[in-house]
Order: C-alpha cells, then structure tokens, then sequence
C-alpha cells in the first residue's frame, strides 16, 4: 500500500533526524553556537579589535549563529526537499530586512531634515 | 524523453517514480509543519518591527540613563547559555518523541522548562532592578522600545513554558498519537525560533549598547 510519505519527497522543518546522527546534529549546533557567542561577548568589548569594526563583527557574528541554528536546530537545507521551507524563509528574511533597515533609513533620513526645535518654536508663534 | 522528465531533475523524483502531478497532498505532518515554519517567520517579522524600533530610539533616552549604565554582561551570558542550553535540551526531546520514548520525552522536557524557567528568573529580576532604579518603561523613549522588544520576547518564553506543560499532560493522558506528536514537534520549532529572536536581542541590545 502507497502511504502519502511514499508519494512525498517534502521535507517538515525540525524534522527527520533519527539516531545517533540527530544527536551529534544538536551536539554540532550546541557547539558552534556557543562558540560564536563567546566570541560576541568577547568581540563587544575588545581592546584589540579596530573599534570602529566591531557592530560589523558583532553583526556578522550573530548572522553566522543564526544560520547555524536554522541548520543543526531547524534542520532547513536548500536540498530540493526543503524548497518550500527554503523559499519561505528567504521571503521572512527580505520582509525582515525591509522592515528592520527600511525604517532606519527612513526615520534618520526625517531627521536629519527635520527643523531644529527651537526654529519649529518660532514658526508656531 | 518526455516533458515531464524535462523538466524533473532525478533527485526530485520519488523512489516509485511517480510524477509530481500524481503523487497529491503532502502528508498532513507535512503540512502542519509547513504551516507552522510560516507562523513562525510571521512572528520574527513582528520581532523585526520591534527591533527597528529600538534601533531608531535606542539614542533617545530624554536625559535618563543610558544602556552601559542599566545592563550587566555577566547576567546576559548566563541568560544566553541557559536558553541556548535550552534549546539544546528541546532538540534532544525532539529526538525523543521521534524515538517515542517517553521518558526520555519527560526528561529532556524536563530540563527544557527548567531552563526556560531560570531563563525568565534572570530577566524578571533585571527588569525588576531597573524598575526600581527609576528606569521603568515611563523613563524614555529608549526605555519604552527596551521593555517592549525584550518583554516580548519574555512573554513568548513564558507562553512557550505553558505551551510544554499542556504537552506534557497531552503525552501523559494521550500517549504519541499522530496529533500529540505533530503538536510536540510545532512546540519544539516555536522553542528553537524564540532561541533565534535572543541572538538578535542580546546582539543589538546588549552588545551593541554604546
């Protein structure tokens, strides 16, 4: 009998990971991600790193643990079973990024050309 | 070679060879993760608002204290490493309902909430300590944008603890049926995406506190 995981090459995100295998997986992103969050903290105050670099590295940082997550915790590959979870999570990133550095850009550039308060003060006299 | 193997590369076909037109719907643990993983990116995409937020108000701070002054590092570490473990913990229950094993299921569980648990402790005090500083959300408009974006995050914790407690009693009075199992394994993603959220959170407030 044709069961639906038969006819089925879909991929659940988290999913299908068994064994020893799975284990070592969740081991593999413990391990990464604790590393790239010590070298945050590290990064964050560190003497020997040009200042003006470290939001770049800290960014960069905290990018790479994310994807290391949604690799060993999330199980999302770009191998053809995960196109649908693939494609979802590049739409999540691009609203996210439109969202995040869309009101940033928005909201400096306002006021940037927004009249200083004392001359918004004269105007409504 | 017909159009259909045109335009189907060998790794997408199924092992019967059934072509993508009759093979139907996707089993339903499919779908409901699917579903799920699309609920999930929703609920970043509300986080990415909240995180845009601060980020425009985080240098308004109306004459109050600024955030080198309020956050402490040492207790951030220890937030991190118990959701981080937390969420290691939660992998491994993930394992352990695939396994159907249920005591490994109550255990790793177990540790998940206790985790979580502690987790919710650290940041219910530090939240308590600003408060009574005279730093509340009131303060700033730094302050606002702080206790929303982090308290959010928290009230997703702690509907994350009660979430594990109801899926505990479900595989205590229901056993692994399908449904229980699918429910179980949202749970799990919900838990690894709050994980997510924290790396943004401890990044961008925390460490890039200036």
């Amino acid at each position: 009998m044709a069961t639906p995981e038969d006819t089925s090459q879909d991929k659940a995100p988290g999913g299908a990971q068994r064994g020893r295998n799975g284990v070592l997986m969740y081991l593999a992103g413990l391990f990464f991600a604790v590393v790239l969050t010590l070298a945050s903290f590290w990064a964050a105050d560190a003497q020997s790193v040009w200042q003006p670099g470290i939001p770049v590295l800290l960014a960069a940082l905290a990018i790479g643990q994310m994807g290391v997550h949604v690799v060993f915790f999330f199980h999302i590959s770009s191998g053809p079973g995960d196109t649908n979870n693939f494609l979802a999570l590049a739409f999540g990133i691009f609203v996210v990024g439109l969202v995040v550095f869309g009101s940033m850009l928005i909201m400096s550039n306002l006021n940037a050309n927004m009249l200083p308060m004392d001359r918004l003060m004269e105007m409504q006299r | 070679m017909s159009l259909v193997d045109a335009l189907t590369e060998p790794t997408e076909r199924s092992r019967d060879d059934t072509p993508i037109s009759e093979r139907g719907p996707a089993p339903v643990h499919i779908v409901v993760a699917f579903g799920f993983w699309l609920f999930l990116l929703s609920d970043i995409v509300l986080f990415s608002a909240l995180f845009a937020a601060y980020a425009v108000l985080s240098g308004q701070t109306a004459g109050g204290p600024i955030g080198p002054q309020l956050f402490d590092r040492t207790n951030v570490l220890i937030e991190t490493g118990c959701l981080l473990l937390s969420s290691f913990t939660c992998g491994l229950c993930t394992l352990s309902i695939e396994a159907r094993n249920r005591l490994a299921t109550y255990i790793s569980a177990a540790v998940t909430f206790a985790l979580g648990v502690a987790f919710l402790a650290f940041e219910l005090t530090e939240f308590g300590r600003m408060v009574a500083q005279g730093a509340g959300p009131t303060r700033s408009a730094f302050l606002s944008a702080f206790f929303t974006l982090v308290g959010t995050h928290g009230l997703h914790v702690a509907f994350g603890l009660g979430w594990l407690i109801v899926m505990m009693a479900q595989v205590a009075t229901l056993g692994f049926r399908p449904m229980v199992v699918r429910r179980l394994l949202c749970f799990c993603l919900f838990w690894h995406a709050l994980d997510i959220v924290w790396i943004g959170v401890f990044t961008i407030v925390y460490l890039g506190a200036h």
